[in-house]
């Protein structure tokens, strides 16, 4: 076996291991290098898979891929203390047939592995429990990777790097400057085993149905941020994620939070009896659009998280970006085989396919979210705290005839919102979250 | 049911507490189908030992007392209770799982071609003498029930400390059982040359017995220096919470819990430790826990069999010489 | 100097474990498996020995289902010569005896000098299989050791074993087999050129009928021992609260685990 190889790709989660396979299935040479003891093995996230690009990637996915629930149904609940106002969504046409609405609830732990094991069959070397520390260079070009292992420099003409968040490899490379704090999330989660039947009945599913319900408001201690509850088989993802900043400032760590979210009265009863069998922390890039670094350089391509492609919004939709990106570098880099050039200009072809596609166009879309979100807490807070009171006035039995209270609720509101204030916000929000 | 064997286990020809445990283990099955239970005993100078046995509760004892068997040797052992075993109609074969007995039990179970059963906690048998045994498995994450089919040559090792020994019938006369033939120990490839007494071995936290732990209460790195002093006085090994080490105070390879090592001694003796959720995942599969902490609402309290709300600066050292006292005394 | 190292692959030591739901096995969803730890004392030490004599091979051999493969490669990374694996179907719900005849026929088709097992398997617990091995194959063994000296040239080795309070020094003829305990070595990590090498490393598979051994003479039938209840252990609860003074406490403390745990 010479010592070089096409490509070297470091970490082996979705994006990763989609750049893999698409490059072992063209016949080129491939190394993936894994820092932990399997693909997935110390990877998280919330849990829904968006799946439209793995339909590309593995056709019939669906047939083999260890996938728990297809989401038929998002739930998005306010909470203050003691009560709780919920929007749902349920579909029937989510629930037709296989790949259903590309969304599926899904544990790293089993997904990652199964799609490493894709690449590894159609030639790919994956190599696990082998930290990749630094790039080689020569002549300001990267040649290879320098990995944590006796005889570890390896050649390549192209070094993908996949390998998250945290990448301090793009930061090394350049490509990448220190971000601010403030553009992570910090995520927090649990898997609460329980039995089939007892998550069918306390959440409505039959058979592989599944469900997404995200949280806001005081259930995350009114923070930017939210709670989560994800079905899958025979457990649940529970968890947290908020800005670095909101734990900051309401002096609050991550695991406390979670257990907060935990007790709250609306939530304790959905996870009532189960047992933690996992419990994992991590950070999201949630700084959108105007956090996206440079992707390219010469011989070296950033996708997924490293770039920080994930759609904060409401979607928490990271794995489908990275898959995206991973797909799009790969054909790059095949394309650029055929040239034989791997700089700068002869990989400009990846920033043109994240163009186009829904990678960069999402995140362009939703550029103004994050800001919005830290500009306006009191959208988690102080408002549901607030329509949270109104609904229990309003519901409140008593003799006091209905007309008073009305009356008294909307002197209440008027009390409580400045109008103009409250407008103003109103519309930030919907420029935010839906101008294009 | 056949007879039952119980290989006798002694240490410079005193009998070891294990095999009145074996012996008692072995009455009760008997008891239960009037079967008879034979003890073996080889060694130098042990014959005194050879009553002891049988006011325990042998009905006969089968005595090597040879300075050329002083020496374990698996070979030689093994053949010996084999040959005894095949002489008559031998149902179970017990003995202690001591480094000996862990040697042994297999080795026996090899030479008679019988079922083996290893550090058995609990063991029954049906009305033929086919034993049912209970053993951990997972390094204690899991109990297990094993059966055997068989109710000839069967071999289970017994966990110390865990079978009820016997009141003694200090009138009960001795039968003694001879052997014919010894295995030629000229024949042996492996031969015992030396014991070398334990030097102070840094005991490793998995495989050790007992382990004290220290956490946040500590309150500095110094400070360990109690925890070290009762470990060495019990033979311990030292371990610590993740505070503890995410304070520098200790290596990561002390670390006891989730994310550190999973242990299952016989005793843990947490000091200044809160019981976190995390770190208990890494030690309620202990035999005995100790907790010492000051706060009475200590999670920490609701798993320990023995608790003692205390300052652990006062505890640590009262206890290290209540354990010294008593080691020396005996 | 030709050396096997028997290795068995097993849930990873920090692998929470539960029963699977009819409490007849173990629940394998999500755990991940590695070489039994102390078969990898056994590979760095017939390592040790092949780089100390300079010439020879070691094989290491294993009996699983497919996954398998992956724990035999890791060895053949780190530095073992070859790999045999040893499948059958027939094999399943095997007991000690029947692992024990089936490694010793697969071991009886080479001469080896010197072969390993680890102190014991962290599934099962069980200890046994190598001892085993030692007594089908007429060859002696030492248990549990924790240092080895081979001298080569006249076949002999002295091992140390540890016991209670202490240390059995045994000197050994070869050929002869050893079961493996922590203190041995440091294991080795694989190189990376030594994974990369890995796959074009020989890698022979037996069936029971290459080893000329019956389907009927192994497997959950033949079985003389079986398995029959997984269950968690008890949940714990809280014990006693000592009281009184300082003083007071630890005595009665003391007392107890005299008495009661009787540690002392
Ligand atoms: C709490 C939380 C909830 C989320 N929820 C969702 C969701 O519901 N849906 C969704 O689609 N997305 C979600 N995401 C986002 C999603 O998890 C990520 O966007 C996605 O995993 C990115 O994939 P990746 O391959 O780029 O990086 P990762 O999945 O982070 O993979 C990086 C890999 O590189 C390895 N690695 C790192 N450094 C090195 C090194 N130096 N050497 C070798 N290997 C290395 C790591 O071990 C890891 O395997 C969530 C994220 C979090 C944290
Ligand atoms: C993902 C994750 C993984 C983790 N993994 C682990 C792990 O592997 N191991 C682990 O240990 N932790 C782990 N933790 C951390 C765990 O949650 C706790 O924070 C940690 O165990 C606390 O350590 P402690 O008990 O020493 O400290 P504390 O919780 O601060 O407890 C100190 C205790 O000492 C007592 N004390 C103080 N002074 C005295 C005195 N003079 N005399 C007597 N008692 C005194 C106090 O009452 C208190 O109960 C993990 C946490 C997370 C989130
Ligand atoms: N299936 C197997 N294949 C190869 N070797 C094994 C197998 N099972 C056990 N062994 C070896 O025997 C040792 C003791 O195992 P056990 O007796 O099961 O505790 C292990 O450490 C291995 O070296």
């Amino acid at each position: 076996m010479s010592d070089k190889f096409d490509v070297a790709i470091v970490g082996a989660g979705p994006s990763g291991s989609a750049a893999a396979l698409t490059l072992a299935k063209a016949g080129l040479s491939v190394v993936v290098f894994e820092r932990g003891e399997f693909p997935g093995s110390k990877n998280m996230f919330g849990g829904v898979l968006y799946t439209p690009i793995l339909e590309k990637l593995v056709p019939n996915f669906w047939e083999e891929a260890p996938l728990e629930r297809h989401i038929v149904k998002r739930r998005f609940g306010l909470f203050s203390e003691f009560s709780e106002a919920a929007f749902e969504f349920r579909c029937e046409d989510f629930n037709q047939k296989p790949p259903f609405n590309q969304s599926f609830s899904a544990l790293r732990a089993q997904f990652d592995p199964w799609l490493a094991k894709k690449a590894e069959d159609a030639g790919a070397l994956i190599i696990p429990e082998t930290v990749v520390d630094d790039l080689l260079w020569k002549d300001g070009k990267v040649i290879g990777v320098k990995a944590r292992r006796e005889g570890g420099e390896i050649e390549a003409d192209v070094v993908i790097l996949a390998d998250g968040v945290n990448s301090f490899l793009a930061k090394k490379s350049g490509l990448r400057k220190d971000f601010t704090w403030n553009v992570l999330a910090v995520a927090a989660k649990e898997i609460i085993a329980l039995p089939r039947g007892t998550i069918e009945d306390r959440f409505g599913l039959e058979g592989d149905e599944g469900l997404a319900m995200e949280c806001f408001g005081d259930v995350v201690a009114g923070t930017v941020g939210a709670g989560f509850i994800y079905t899958n088989k025979e457990t649940l993802s529970v968890g947290v994620a908020c800005s670095i900043n909101a734990f900051i400032d309401k002096k609050i760590v991550p695991n406390d939070l979670l257990e907060r979210f935990k007790n709250h009265p609306s939530i304790r009863r959905l996870i009532r009896g189960g047992e933690t069998l996992e419990y994992a922390g991590h950070m999201i890039p949630e700084g959108g659009h105007k956090q996206v670094p440079e992707v390219i350089s010469d011989g070296l391509l950033l996708v997924g998280d490293a770039a920080h492609f994930v759609n904060a919004s409401f979607y928490h939709e990271g794995t489908n970006l990275a898959m995206a990106s991973g797909l799009f570098a790969a054909e790059t880099i095949i394309e650029a085989k055929k040239k034989d050039d791997f700089s700068q200009r002869g990989l400009k072809g990846y920033l043109k396919k994240l163009e186009e596609s829904f990678v960069l166009k999402d995140l362009k879309k939703y550029r103004q979210v994050e800001d919005w979100a830290h500009k306006n807490g009191r959208f988690f807070k102080e408002y549901p705290d607030l329509m949270l009171d109104v609904l229990k006035d309003y519901f409140t039995v008593s003799e006091t005839p209905k007309s008073v209270i009305q009356q008294n609720i909307v002197k209440k509101l008027r009390s409580q919102l400045k109008p103009l204030r409250t407008l103003v916000e109103l519309n930030r929000f919907r420029k935010s979250f839906f101008s294009s | 049911m056949g007879q039952i064997l119980v290989f006798s286990e002694q240490r410079d020809g005193k009998l070891k507490r294990v095999a009145f445990e074996a012996l008692g283990a072995a009455r009760q099955l008997a008891s239960q189908t009037n079967a008879t239970v034979a003890a073996i005993i080889v060694g130098k100078n042990i014959a005194s030992e050879a009553e002891t046995l049988s006011k325990k509760g042998a009905d006969k004892v089968f005595v090597i007392d040879d300075p050329g068997f002083a020496h374990y040797s698996s070979e030689a052992y093994g053949t010996i209770i084999a040959d005894i075993a095949k002489k008559e109609d031998t149902s179970l074969i017990l003995m202690g799982a001591t480094a000996m007995g862990k040697d042994l039990g297999p080795k026996v179970a090899a030479k008679l071609g019988g079922p083996f059963a290893g550090d058995c906690i609990k063991l029954e048998c049906d009305a033929e003498g086919k034993i049912t045994a209970t053993r951990p498995m997972y390094g204690g994450k899991i109990i297990s029930i094993v059966r055997s089919h068989t109710n000839k040559y069967q071999v289970a090792t017994l966990r110390p400390n865990v079978f009820s020994v016997n009141e003694a019938d200090e009138n009960k006369k001795t039968v003694f059982e001879n052997i014919d033939t010894l295995p030629d120990l000229s024949e042996m490839k492996a031969v015992v040359k030396e014991i070398l007494s334990s030097a102070n071995t840094k005991i490793d936290l998995t495989e050790a017995d007992i382990i004290v732990s220290g956490g946040r209460g500590l309150k500095a790195p110094e400070h360990f220096a109690l925890i070290e002093a009762l470990a060495e006085t019990l033979g311990a090994a030292v371990g610590a919470s993740r505070a503890a080490v995410d304070a520098g105070w200790k290596p990561h390879s002390y670390q006891v819990g989730l994310t550190g090592k999973t242990v299952s001694p016989s005793l843990y003796i947490a000091c200044g430790i809160s019981g976190a959720i995390q770190h208990q995942a890494g030690m309620s599969s202990s035999k005995y826990i100790v907790a010492i902490n000051k706060d009475p609402n200590a999670p920490i309290f609701k798993i320990a069999n023995y608790g003692i709300v205390g300052d652990l600066f006062e505890i640590v050292p009262l206890l290290t010489e209540a354990i010294k006292t008593i080691k020396n005394e005996e | 100097m030709n050396i096997a190292v028997c290795i068995k692959q097993v849930p990873a030591t920090e692998s929470k474990i539960r029963p699977s739901a009819d409490g007849k096995d173990i629940d394998r969803t999500g755990l991940s498996f590695v070489v039994n730890p102390y078969d990898e004392f056994g590979l760095e030490e017939a390592l040790k020995i092949k780089e100390q004599v300079g010439k020879g091979t070691v094989t290491v051999i294993s009996i699983g289902e497919d996954k398998t493969i992956e724990a035999l490669r890791t060895c053949l990374a780190v530095g073992a010569d070859q790999a045999i694996h040893i499948k059958d179907p027939a094999l399943s719900g095997s007991d000690t005896h029947a692992i024990a005849l089936v490694l010793t026929a697969a071991l009886q088709k080479e001469n080896y000098d010197i072969i390993f097992f680890g102190k014991q398997a962290i599934d099962n617990d069980s200890g046994a299989v190598g001892i085993h091995v030692a007594e089908l194959m007429n060859l002696p063994h030492v248990a549990v050791i924790n240092k080895l000296e081979v001298s080569p040239d006249d076949k002999k080795a002295v091992a140390h074993r540890q016991i209670e309070g202490g240390t059995e020094v045994i000197n050994i003829d070869l050929p002869a087999i050893f079961t493996c305990q922590k203190e041995l070595n440091v294991p080795r990590y694989a190189s990376l050129p030594g994974i990369m090498k890995a796959k074009q490393k020989p890698m022979t598979i037996y069936s029971l009928n290459d080893l000329n051994i019956a389907t009927d003479a192994v497997g959950a039938e033949k079985a003389m021992i079986t398995l029959d209840q997984l269950s968690p252990p008890e949940k714990r609860t809280a014990g006693t609260a000592l009281e009184g003074n300082a003083g007071e406490a630890v005595t009665a403390l003391v007392r107890l685990l005299h008495e009661e745990a009787k540690i002392f």
